[in-house]
C-alpha cells in the first residue's frame, strides 16, 4: 500500500565546525588578562614568525606568518607584544576544549588543534543555533576561550559557515546554514570570496578568479565535472559539498594535508589495553612513514580512543588527548612513544573500544626545517636509519615494538624555549601567582 | 594598627644571672623565643605570620585526641585500579568482588576537569580562611559565583583571590580574610574592569 501524498524529504546533514578564535592569542590572554585588547602576536620556534594574531594586529595588517623582524618597527610603533609559542598550554586548553565539546555529539573528528567537527544529525530535533550557542558559552565559561561555530550540510559548508559566524557580528558567533532560506543562503555566499573555501586557499583562488569564478557562490554554480578536467577530483568533491553532497566523511583526510590521520574501526571489539597499544602503534607507524614520505615533521601528537555509539546496551566512552612535541620530529620510535603515553592517559578498563587513532598535527616540510626556523630538531643520519628498521619491525611485529616503546618511556617533549609564558597549567612551579 | 602583636619587640632579653626573666616556654608562643633584628617594611607581614603562627600552635593545644580515624589508602600514582592482574578464564579471583579503586585525591578536590585550574597563593590576605603562600588554590570556572563565595577575580588585568561580598548600597565589594587589618576591602566602582574567572573550591599543600 503506498501514500503517494506522504514526500520524505532525504535526511539532510547537520555538520558543525568549532573552531576557537586566535586560538593561542586567546589561550594567552586567559592567563595573563593585561593581554585583553592589545596587539598581541605569537610567533613561531625561535620566534621567526607570527603564527597567531590578535584582531588588533590583523588590523594593522600583519599577515599570518609574517617574519617577526619583518614588522618590528611596526611592533614598536604599536605596542605589539610578540609571545614565543607556548605548546604545553595550547595542547592543554585544546584538550579541554575538544573534552567539553564531545559531551555535544559522539561524533567528533579533531581537526586540529583549535578545530573539531561535530555531527549533529541525530540532534535535528533540538534548535542547533541554541545548541550551538550553549556549547559557546560552555566554552568561554570553562576556559575562557571565544569560539565560532559553523553548521551546515557538508564539511565545505560548516567551514565557511564557520567563517561568516566569525566575520559577521550579526550572527553573534553561531551561523547554521541549513536554517537559512535558499535565497538568503546564496546571497551570503555571492558576498565570500573563493579563496575562502576549504582546499581552495591562496594557490588556488588566483587561478578560479582568472576563469571568472569570484564568489563561494561563482564556484557553487560551476560544472562539477568540467572543473574536474581544468583542476582535479579535489575540486569536483568541493563544488558537489558546496552543493549539499557529502564527498568527505568526517575523519577522512583532508585535501589541505594541515594533519596525517591514521585510524580504523576494529572488527570485533577490543578491550584490553595492550590490544589497543599494538593497533596505536601501527597506526603510528604508518603515518610516521606517510610524514617521512612527504618529507615533513610533525609537532604535535592526537590520540583517541572511542566505543561504538551505535550500541545502546554498550556504556559508551570516548577520549583524546594532544600532545604537543618540543620539536617537530619524524622518528616514529619517539612518536610512538610520546602516542603510548597519550593512550595511557586516556584509557580506561572494561569497555568495548570500537575504533582507536592517531593524528600528526602542526606539520611543517623539510625545508622549513633546514633553515634556521626549526634549528632543534634532531634527527641525525644514524637515527635515520634506525627509525628506519624500526619502522619496519613496528609493521612486521607490532608487539616487539611496544615492549621498547615502553621500556623507553620518557616525556621527550620538554619545551625548551625561554621567551614565553609559563604553562600555566601543565607544570606545579608555574601555576598562575595570586595575590 | 597591631598594637595587639607589638611585643615582639619588647620581649626582654635574657640575663646573664640564672633563672632570671621570663621563664622560658610561658610566652604566648609556648617555647623559648629570641630577638631578631627585622627590616622595617617587612614587620606586617611577619607579625601576620606569627599571629598565624600562634592561631596553629593553639589550635593544636586545644585539640584534644577524642577519636583517631585512620586514613583510607591514599595513592601515589591516581586513577590506578586496586588490583589489575591478569585473571585466566573460568577461574575468577575471589580477590575481584573486592575490587575498588584507590582514593584519588583529585576526584576529591576536582568537580569539572575541564574547567578547573590551580593557582598559587602568595601574601597574607585570605590567611583566615586557611590560603596560606605557596598554598595551591582550586579554581573551577564552572561554577557560578555566589556572594561569599572566594572567588579568583581580575581587577583591572591583576588577578586577586577575595571572598565576594555586597555593600549596603548593593555594590560588588572583595573581603580579604585577615583578621589583622592589614587589608582592606576594595569596593568594585564602575570605572574598574572587573570580572569573576573563577570560584576557588579548594585548596592543597605540602609540608
Amino acid at each position: 500500500m503506498k501514500e503517494n501524498h506522504m514526500f520524505v524529504p532525504p535526511v539532510s546533514r547537520n555538520i558543525a565546525l568549532i573552531d576557537v578564535n586566535n586560538f593561542y592569542v586567546s589561550c594567552e590572554r586567559v592567563f595573563n588578562p593585561k593581554l585583553v585588547g592589545k596587539p598581541v602576536v605569537v610567533l613561531s620556534n625561535n620566534d621567526g614568525c607570527a603564527v597567531a594574531r590578535s584582531n588588533e594586529v590583523k588590523a594593522l595588517g600583519v599577515g599570518m606568518g609574517a617574519p617577526w623582524f619583518k614588522f618590528k618597527d611596526l611592533a614598536k610603533q604599536h605596542g605589539i607584544i610578540g609571545l614565543s609559542s607556548n605548546y604545553a598550554l595550547y595542547a592543554d586548553m585544546s584538550n579541554r576544549v575538544m573534552s567539553i565539546l564531545r559531551e555535544y555529539s559522539p561524533d567528533q573528528e579533531v581537526y586540529s588543534i583549535d578545530e573539531s567537527f561535530l555531527d549533529l544529525t541525530g540532534f535535528q530535533s533540538r534548535d542547533l543555533v541554541q545548541y550551538g550557542q550553549d556549547m559557546r558559552k560552555r566554552i568561554l565559561k570553562w576556559t575562557g576561550l571565544p569560539v565560532c561555530v559553523g553548521i551546515g550540510s557538508t564539511k565545505t559548508l560548516s567551514k565557511l559557515a564557520n567563517h561568516c559566524a566569525k566575520k559577521r557580528p550579526v550572527f553573534n558567533s553561531v551561523c547554521n546554514f541549513n536554517t537559512m532560506s535558499p535565497k538568503d543562503l546564496e546571497d551570503l555566499l555571492g558576498q565570500v570570496e573563493v579563496g575562502e573555501i576549504w582546499g581552495v586557499g591562496r594557490k588556488l583562488a588566483p587561478k578560479l578568479q582568472a576563469l571568472g569564478f569570484n564568489t563561494v557562490l561563482d564556484l557553487k554554480r560551476a560544472n562539477p565535472e568540467r572543473l574536474r578536467q581544468q583542476f582535479s577530483v579535489v575540486m569536483e568533491k568541493t563544488i558537489r559539498e558546496l552543493n549539499g553532497t557529502v564527498c568527505i566523511e568526517l575523519e577522512e583526510i583532508s585535501p589541505a594535508k594541515k594533519q596525517i590521520i591514521s585510524s580504523r574501526s576494529f572488527g570485533y571489539p577490543v578491550r584490553d589495553y595492550n590490544s589497543l597499544a599494538e593497533s596505536i602503534t601501527l597506526y603510528m607507524s604508518r603515518a610516521a612513514e606517510k610524514l617521512r614520505k612527504q618529507q615533513s615533521f610533525a609537532g604535535s601528537v592526537y590520540v583517541y580512543i572511542r566505543t561504538s555509539p551505535f550500541k545502546p546496551d554498550d556504556p559508551f566512552y570516548s577520549n583524546g588527548l594532544t600532545i604537543p612535541l618540543s620539536s617537530p620530529t619524524n622518528d616514529t620510535m619517539q612518536l610512538v612513544n610520546v602516542v603510548l603515553w597519550g593512550l595511557k592517559q586516556i584509557y580506561k578498563p572494561n569497555y568495548n573500544y570500537a575504533k582507536a587513532g592517531v593524528m600528526l598535527g602542526e606539520i611543517v616540510q623539510e625545508e622549513g626545517v633546514q633553515t634556521d626556523l626549526f634549528s632543534q630538531i634532531q634527527t641525525s643520519p644514524k637515527s635515520t636509519a634506525l627509525m628506519t628498521a624500526m619502522d619496519n619491525i613496528n609493521l612486521k611485529m607490532g608487539k616487539e615494538s611496544i615492549k621498547l616503546a615502553s621500556e623507553g618511556f620518557k616525556r621527550p617533549w620538554k619545551m625548551k624555549q625561554e621567551n614565553k609564558s609559563p604553562s600555566y597549567t601543565t607544570r606545579w612551579e608555574d601555576n598562575p601567582t595570586i595575590y | 594598627m597591631h598594637s595587639e602583636n607589638s611585643n615582639i619587640n619588647k620581649i626582654a632579653p635574657r640575663k646573664n644571672r640564672k633563672g632570671a626573666g621570663r621563664r622560658i616556654g610561658t610566652g604566648k608562643f609556648r617555647e623559648p623565643t629570641t630577638v631578631v633584628r627585622v627590616p622595617a617594611s617587612q614587620t606586617p607581614v611577619i607579625k601576620d605570620f606569627l599571629a598565624a603562627y600562634q592561631r596553629k600552635k593553639l589550635v593544636s593545644n586545644m585539640d584534644i585526641v577524642g577519636e583517631i580515624t585512620l586514613p583510607a589508602l591514599i595513592t601515589l600514582s591516581v586513577n590506578l585500579p586496586l588490583y589489575s592482574s591478569k585473571v585466566s578464564a573460568g577461574f575468577p579471583s575471589p580477590a575481584e568482588e573486592h575490587v575498588e579503586k584507590r582514593l584519588d585525591p583529585s576526584e576529591f578536590l576536582i568537580d569539572q576537569k575541564d574547567a578547573t585550574f590551580f593557582v598559587t597563593i602568595q601574601g597574607y590576605s585570605m590567611m583566615d580562611v586557611g590560603l596560606l603562600p605557596k598554598d595551591k588554590a582550586v579554581v573551577d570556572r564552572s561554577k557560578i559565583a555566589s556572594i561569599g563565595d572566594i572567588v579568583l577575580a581580575v581587577l583591572d588585568g591583576e588577578f586577586t583571590i577575595k571572598t565576594l561580598s555586597r555593600s549596603k548600597e548593593g555594590k560588588v565589594r572583595l573581603l580579604p580574610a585577615n583578621s589583622t587589618g592589614a587589608y582592606s576591602p576594595i569596593e568594585i566602582t564602575e570605572e574598574m574592569n572587573f570580572e569573576i574567572w573563577g570560584v576557588v573550591t579548594g585548596s592543597f599543600r605540602r609540608f
